[in-house]
């Protein structure tokens, strides 16, 4: 069951809107870059004044490569509703949310740190989790992740993935 | 600003210094004692858990979520565990969703008598750490009874739980739930009429619902401040609809406040614990859905279908159905969601924790803009961080 508001957020976006996705009670909808701070502000003067969560998918290597996913709250009634834009490159940028949600400000900066993708106009779009001088975008998809190295003797560092290999759906 | 000089001073505190409460580095701005600016820089405890938990099966995983806050370490395997679920389109047993609700509800006690203590040390009442402390090892007696662990415990299963509730558990629980109103009212007089504790909390680092919501806090701080949003109560999960409990909510959403949410919290949960006491039927506390859930020992010895099982589940994983879900919990510190989106194999292809104490801190500048430097050490103390949940 989706909620009522969020079925009306949904049909006032309509006009933005190049995709919608139904599924385990959860409306995503999807929106063009360049109109995604009109879809926030719409949204928020509809009751959905949390962002609760703003973050990204690497699709890897499917086009286009990444999603940036905006997640909304209304408190009261509550509801929520998840906003997507798709991201070609990291040559794209995406416009900011912060003057709609303060709250976007190290959100944003947290995926710009983990995926590369930059935010136009955002008031200070640098590295969060990562050291500064950190090179690679981490939660990217070819981006590697092996053991560090130790000092004892004998050890070969693995891959954790490799543990348990990855065994895709059966078709 | 120096009325000679215009100028402002710098102050770096931290990444280490007792009072952050983990590893935080704060750069203050000061005028004189005023807090003119501050800027958090994190990241000292990121651990990649988000990277980590792409390459492992969705089983696997569960060993994280505690390890990433490790306060409430069972609110956070309730929060993935609940994803995962959502994503199967299971339900566990009643049974197993009164046993977790117990044991999240413990957990959040735990976690709030910890913040108790340490933020009444962080303004010299030192008396009350040991108590607090006291009264959380009991609880993490009980977890340790339950599941075998204090803190890291592994108990929940997607699908249901480990194993069942052991002999003299209602008992324990029962010694500590019916202790606990008392002890909380006497932290409350060490506290409430003590005067060094209302002058260092009453007005101090406020934040006011329209900034809350601004910056997206949740949990204590954003109910301090009077916005009646509680998880449990707005998006129900693992059966909380069932269960009768009160909202506490601030008014003036300063320290002393969020002080007062926490403490009827803790009674509330007492209140919840009573309730699912009652509510506790025999039956399964795992599903029977065999792609999901591992088979009882007893028919590993019987049945080859049943080792069959075993071996895939425990040698490929489960494999859910394409798609993405978004599932929260209310945690100590707010609203723990788990994204996790899934291309149909045996590994999340992406998992996304929300934690609350990233949100929070990110309107710890708001909260001490023109208060004493002292008041910045209330200030975090009162949003109740935990680094591991900022940094993850």
């Amino acid at each position: 069951m989706t909620e009522p508001v969020a079925e009306a957020l949904a049909r006032a976006l309509a006009g933005l809107v190049e995709g919608e996705v139904r599924a385990l009670d959860e409306i995503t909808l999807l929106i063009p870059g360049e109109r995604i701070v009109e879809a926030l502000e719409l949204a928020k003067a509809r009751g959905f004044v949390l962002l609760s969560d703003l973050t990204a998918v690497d699709r890897h290597p499917e086009e286009p490569r990444f999603e940036v996913v905006y997640l909304l709250t209304s408190i009261e009634p509550p509801a929520r509703i998840r906003l997507k834009v798709r991201v070609v490159s990291s040559e794209q940028v995406v416009p900011t949310a912060v003057p709609v949600f303060a709250g976007a400000n190290w959100l944003e900066r947290e995926v710009y740190d983990m995926f590369g993708i930059r935010f136009a106009e955002h008031p200070d779009l640098k590295r969060i989790l990562m050291p500064d001088d950190w090179e690679g975008y981490p939660l990217r998809k070819d981006f590697p992740l092996v053991e560090e190295p130790v000092q004892f003797f004998g050890h070969v560092p693995k891959v954790p993935s490799e543990i348990i290999p990855k065994t895709p759906r059966p078709s | 600003m120096n009325e000679l000089t215009r100028e402002t001073l710098v102050l770096n505190m931290g990444p280490h210094h007792p009072s952050t409460h983990g590893v935080l580095r704060l750069i203050v701005e000061l005028e004189g004692e005023l807090v003119l600016g501050t800027e958090p820089v994190i990241g000292y405890l990121h651990t990649g858990f988000e990277k980590e938990m792409e390459t492992r099966t969705y089983h696997q995983n569960i060993v994280f979520p505690p390890r990433i806050e490790y306060l409430a370490t069972m609110i956070e395997e309730h929060a993935y565990v609940l994803a995962v679920e959502k994503l199967l389109g299971i339900r566990p047993p009643a049974r197993a969703e009164v046993i977790r609700i117990m044991m999240a509800e413990l957990s959040r006690i735990a976690s709030h008598l910890v913040w108790l203590g340490t933020s009444a040390v962080d303004v010299n009442v030192s008396s009350l750490l040991m108590y607090c402390f006291n009264d959380r090892e009991r609880i993490l007696d009980i977890l340790e009874m339950v599941s075998g662990q204090r803190m890291m415990h592994g108990y929940m299963r997607i699908g249901g739980l480990q194993w069942d509730l052991p002999d003299g558990f209602e008992q324990a629980v029962r010694a500590v739930i019916d202790d606990m109103p008392g002890r909380l009212e006497e932290y409350e007089r060490l506290l409430g009429d003590n005067l060094i504790w209302r002058k260092r909390t009453e007005g101090i680092a406020v934040l006011n619902a329209d900034d809350a919501l601004r910056y997206g806090c949740t949990g204590p701080v954003l109910r301090g401040s009077g916005v009646g949003y509680d998880v449990r109560r707005a998006f129900p999960y693992g059966g909380y609809d069932e269960y009768e409990f009160e909202v506490p909510l601030g008014r003036a959403g300063d320290a002393y406040d969020r002080y007062l949410v926490r403490m009827e919290e803790m009674r509330q949960s007492c209140r919840i614990i009573r309730q699912a006491l009652e509510r506790l039927e025999p039956g399964p506390v795992l599903v029977d859905d065999r792609k999901v859930a591992l088979p009882p020992r007893r028919e590993l010895v019987r049945s080859m279908e049943a080792v069959i099982h075993q071996f895939k589940l425990v040698s490929e994983g489960i494999r859910p159905p394409v798609g993405e879900v978004y599932s929260a919990v209310e945690s100590p510190r707010g609203e723990k969601g788990y994204y996790i989106v899934s291309d149909g194999s045996n590994r999340p292809s992406r998992v996304r924790v929300r934690s609350a104490s990233f949100n929070n801190l990110q309107a710890l500048p708001v909260m001490v803009f023109r208060n004493q430097v002292a008041d910045i050490v209330v200030a975090i103390a009162s949003i109740d961080i935990v680094l591991g949940d900022v940094d993850r």
